[in-house]
């Protein structure tokens, strides 16, 4: 080929390049642009539910809101007790749910790793994280409500317990395994036992993370309705045992939601307003935690 | 391939054989450790001086896969087969790391954290104690007036000087120093030498180290290990001026590693 | 100082460390019981319904408590369908919001805005439900159902799928709602996977003159395909266990009449809760556990999938590292 011929060609294989190029550009620029669009449309439904949970629910908050029972319909009241049954049972079933949660973890971090119990336990705990958590309510309702024949609130918490377990074992696992060996192969060379080791050591090292974990297990079970329905039921009075039904935030919003009287619509509301804060604030607390601790 | 010293032997090692998993890591060593001096430990990476020194505290059988085989006599008895417990052993023989380990505690809970494993001292004892250990290892003007804050808001060297009186604060007899200085800057690094010629006045000291000039400087009596075998075992002046074998002259004077 | 005699013992013996470690894998044992336990009472408690019906069940659209006959294929249409709907939302989104997460957005947005979508995640299900029927139904019914009708009254097959009650509430509804909660779940499984493609190969593509979608679409993807379709899953099996968001809007209706988008419906889990508390003892109480034994079933099938896909694509890293 001759010089010029050459260059022809190549202008020519240049501007073939350049009619594709602008095409597979504008290919990129659609793409990039519905991707922004996809985020944008995911933020308009979290700002459009948060700005209508605010405002109809600030709108049905005052203190009568939050100091008197469950009213019949139409009638004036509060949520006072279902607050109460709430932070009664969701911190109850913490305080049983967490510890067996993180002894588990430890085991799977510390003891047998790679072996299969760890396997199958791992393997396990992650279908149930995200189990439908309506069957923990039948399993919990088979187990404990048939057996004592009646509902209560011990059953609700029994079936919250066993939603905080996953969690708090798959975020326990993840912390320690971030703690270095150096430090628990000093602590070992020193000549501490294993369980030493693991709770003044290890553990504590993690423990900022290992809280962040039960503080997302508490966020999860506070806006629980489904494994309430039949365990723990719901009780139009207040209760201060737990061996009867037992009111509950979601459960008595889910009977007023659903309902066509004008009251207990805007208690519902208010309910909602009250779960939704307080489970974003503890995911927003959790995270902000989390994030200062890790330095 | 034996070198008698005319000394007290502290550690005794007879036909040791270490493996990991299939690799044969270390292999027949025979090795006096002499009493209340310090023995380092050289060689080129791989070649198993660290592995050697985390048999000593039994360090090894944290990790399933790694087994060793063969004597090493301690104060009479077989420290690989003995039936005692082996948190007595790692009393007995302390150990401090590459990197600086301090616990998430404070400085002074860090030092109390082995103390209170074997011994039940009263406040003021325990206060002595961790004020001797600071001193010993050369921190105690430094951290005296901030005992509460935590270990890590110290410096890196100041860390390993912790680490290292955290090892002597439960008395041990031994203590085994694995590159305690590869982390540290040189000052620090100087002054953790100075501490470790201290310290044979009261300890049986093993180190392991990259640094040959470190040896030298620090050390009584030197191992050349080479691929899982123990080349040479003498004086720290014998191995570097006099070495008896081609190959510890060849790493000597840097002709290869 | 004088050396103390050597301790003759550590302090806390080893027996106590053997009832620790006792501990810890009695507390692993239980999570495995706890599956196991579930699996089985449900059946126990299924058993007159299996007995009865068998896997007709799965087949009859009866559903007649007064008589006693049980079926479970419109509950069982209804949580498919909302799920499918909530899928063919949500995977686009999901994948163009990872797109955005790992390829657009500026370094300090990407962890503001990686937390929002995940506060979308963090927002209780009956939050959505009662949003669903009280705010968004109306206006699903004013914006979007009536003009669909409308344009599509009297079109063969496609105006069928439109038929029915426009009032906000029914499978088309549910669905949306299932989408927008299950997004973030597949959206941050997706930013995940995308995130830990390595750097190595995006970079090869770019120099050859890639577009940052053709690196994505023809690079990152089908390294990443397991996980992608590992988090895909796992945002099917959250939709299908999916109550209260569904119960609100699903409309509760126990018949299956029509195949329209609009026509009220029931799920799986809208069933259960809204019949479950009431159900009489025997058949009825009996039919609606085995709807539930059916769904842990099947969520059980999805999850384990999900968990080896992702699993999967974490050996291939591995080996390709």
């Amino acid at each position: 080929m001759t010089t010029s011929e050459m260059l022809l060609k190549a202008a020519a294989v240049e501007q073939a390049r350049g009619v594709k190029y602008a095409a597979r550009k504008r290919v990129n620029r659609i793409a990039l642009v519905l991707a922004l669009g996809a985020m944008a449309f995911g933020l308009f439904w979290l700002f459009w539910i948060l700005f209508e949970t605010v405002r109809l629910g600030i709108d049905g908050l005052n203190l009568a809101t939050l100091t008197q029972m469950t009213p019949p319909p139409n009638d004036e009241g509060g949520l006072a007790n279902a607050i109460y049954g709430s932070v009664l049972m969701v911190g109850l079933a913490t305080f049983v749910g967490a510890p067996i949660g993180i002894m588990a973890g430890i085991y799977l971090a510390e003891y047998d790793t790679k072996g299969w119990l760890a396997s199958a336990t791992r393997f396990v705990n992650d279908i149930l994280l995200s189990a439908p958590s309506i069957v923990i309510g039948l399993f919990v309702y088979t187990v404990v409500v048939s057996r004592f024949k009646s509902f209560s609130g011990w059953a609700g918490i029994v079936a919250l317990a066993l939603i905080v377990i996953p969690v708090v074992i798959r975020t326990t696992e993840n912390m320690l395994q971030l703690v270095p060996p150096g430090l628990r192969e000093a602590a070992y060379a020193l000549g501490a036992p294993k369980w030493k080791v693991i709770l003044s050591i290890t553990l504590k090292a993690a423990r900022a993370g290992v809280i962040t974990g039960i503080m997302l297990a508490v966020a999860r079970i506070a806006g629980e309705t489904a494994p309430l329905l039949f365990t723990a039921l719901s009780n139009q009075f207040w209760t201060s045992s737990l061996s009867q039904p037992m009111a509950s935030l979601p459960v008595t919003i889910f009977k007023f939601a659903m309902s066509p009287y004008e009251n207990w619509q805007k208690l519902a509301w208010a309910g909602v307003f009250l779960i939704t804060m307080t489970v974003l604030g503890l995911n927003i607390l959790a995270r902000a935690w989390a994030g200062k601790n890790k330095g | 391939m034996q070198t008698a010293i005319a000394q007290n032997s502290k550690i005794s090692v007879k036909n040791l054989n270490f493996y990991y998993g299939k690799f044969h890591a270390l292999k027949g060593i025979n090795m006096e450790i002499p009493e209340k001096k310090v023995t380092a430990f050289i060689g080129p990476s791989g070649c198993g001086k660290s592995t050697l020194l985390r048999i000593f505290n039994r360090m090894f059988e944290l990790y399933p896969e790694q087994r060793a085989e063969g004597e090493i006599m301690l104060d009479g008895e077989n420290l690989l087969t003995s039936k005692k417990d082996v948190a007595l052993l790692r009393a007995k023989v302390g150990m401090v790391f590459q990197k600086p380990t301090p616990f998430p505690m404070s400085i002074y809970d860090n030092i109390t954290f082995g103390v209170k494993l074997f011994e039940d001292l009263s406040a003021t004892d325990m206060e002595e104690r961790v004020e001797w250990a600071l001193r010993k290892a050369a921190l105690w003007t430094e951290v005296k007036d901030k005992l509460n804050q935590s270990g890590s808001s110290l410096s890196g060297g100041q860390q390993q000087r912790l680490c290292i009186a955290r090892g002597i604060a439960i008395k041990p007899e031994v203590l085994l120093l694995d590159e305690p200085c590869s982390a540290l800057d040189p000052i620090s690094t100087s002054k953790v030498e100075e501490l470790i010629t201290e310290l044979k006045n009261d300890y049986t000291v093993v180190i392991v180290t990259h640094n040959m000039q470190q040896a030298a400087r620090c050390s009584d009596y030197t191992a050349y290990m080479y691929l899982g075998d123990l080349m040479e075992f003498g004086a720290t002046e014998d191995i570097f001026f006099k070495p008896k074998r081609k190959e510890t002259e060849d790493y000597i004077t840097g002709r290869f590693g | 100082m004088s050396t103390p005699p050597r301790p003759k013992a550590a302090r806390s013996g080893p027996v106590f460390d053997r009832i620790f470690g006792w501990l810890a894998k009695g507390s692993a044992i239980f999570t495995l019981a706890m599956l196991v336990a579930i699996l089985m009472s449900l059946v126990v408690s299924a058993w007159p319904a299996i007995t009865k019906y068998g896997l007709g069940f799965l087949t009859s659209t009866t559903w007649d408590p007064v008589k006693e006959e049980f079926g479970g294929l419109v509950m069982i249409y209804g949580t498919v369908m909302t799920s499918i709907i909530a899928l063919l939302i949500a995977v686009p989104v999901s994948f163009g919001i990872a797109l955005f997460l790992t390829e657009l957005s500026p370094a300090w947005l990407k962890r503001p805005l990686g937390t929002a979508i995940e506060l979308l995640a963090a927002v209780p299900s009956i939050v959505y439900g009662m949003w669903g029927l009280l705010v968004f139904s109306p206006v699903l019914s004013t914006y979007v159902q009536q003009p669909l009708q409308s344009m599509f009254s009297g079109v063969p097959y496609v105006g069928a799928l439109f038929s029915g009650a426009p009032v906000g509430i029914g499978i088309l509804s549910a669905g949306i709602i299932l989408a927008i909660m299950i997004i973030p779940f597949i959206a941050a499984v997706m930013r995940d996977v995308f995130e830990v493609t390595p750097t190595l190969l995006k970079e090869s593509a770019y120099g050859l003159g890639a577009t940052t979608w053709e690196v994505v679409s023809k690079v990152v993807l089908p390294y990443t395909k397991s996980g992608v379709i590992g988090g895909i899953m796992l945002g099917l099996g959250r939709a299908i266990g999916e109550t209260m968001a569904v119960t609100f809007v699903i409309g509760n209706f126990n018949q299956l009449d029509s195949l329209s988008l609009f026509q009220a419906a029931n799920s799986i889990t809208s069933a259960l809760a809204n019949e479950f508390a009431e159900a009489g003892e025997g058949l009825h109480q009996g039919a609606l556990m085995y709807l539930g034994l059916v769904l842990f079933f099947i969520t059980f099938v999805i999850l384990s999938l999900s968990k080896l896909l992702l699993l999967q694509l974490r050996k291939n890293e591995g080996d390709k590292s």
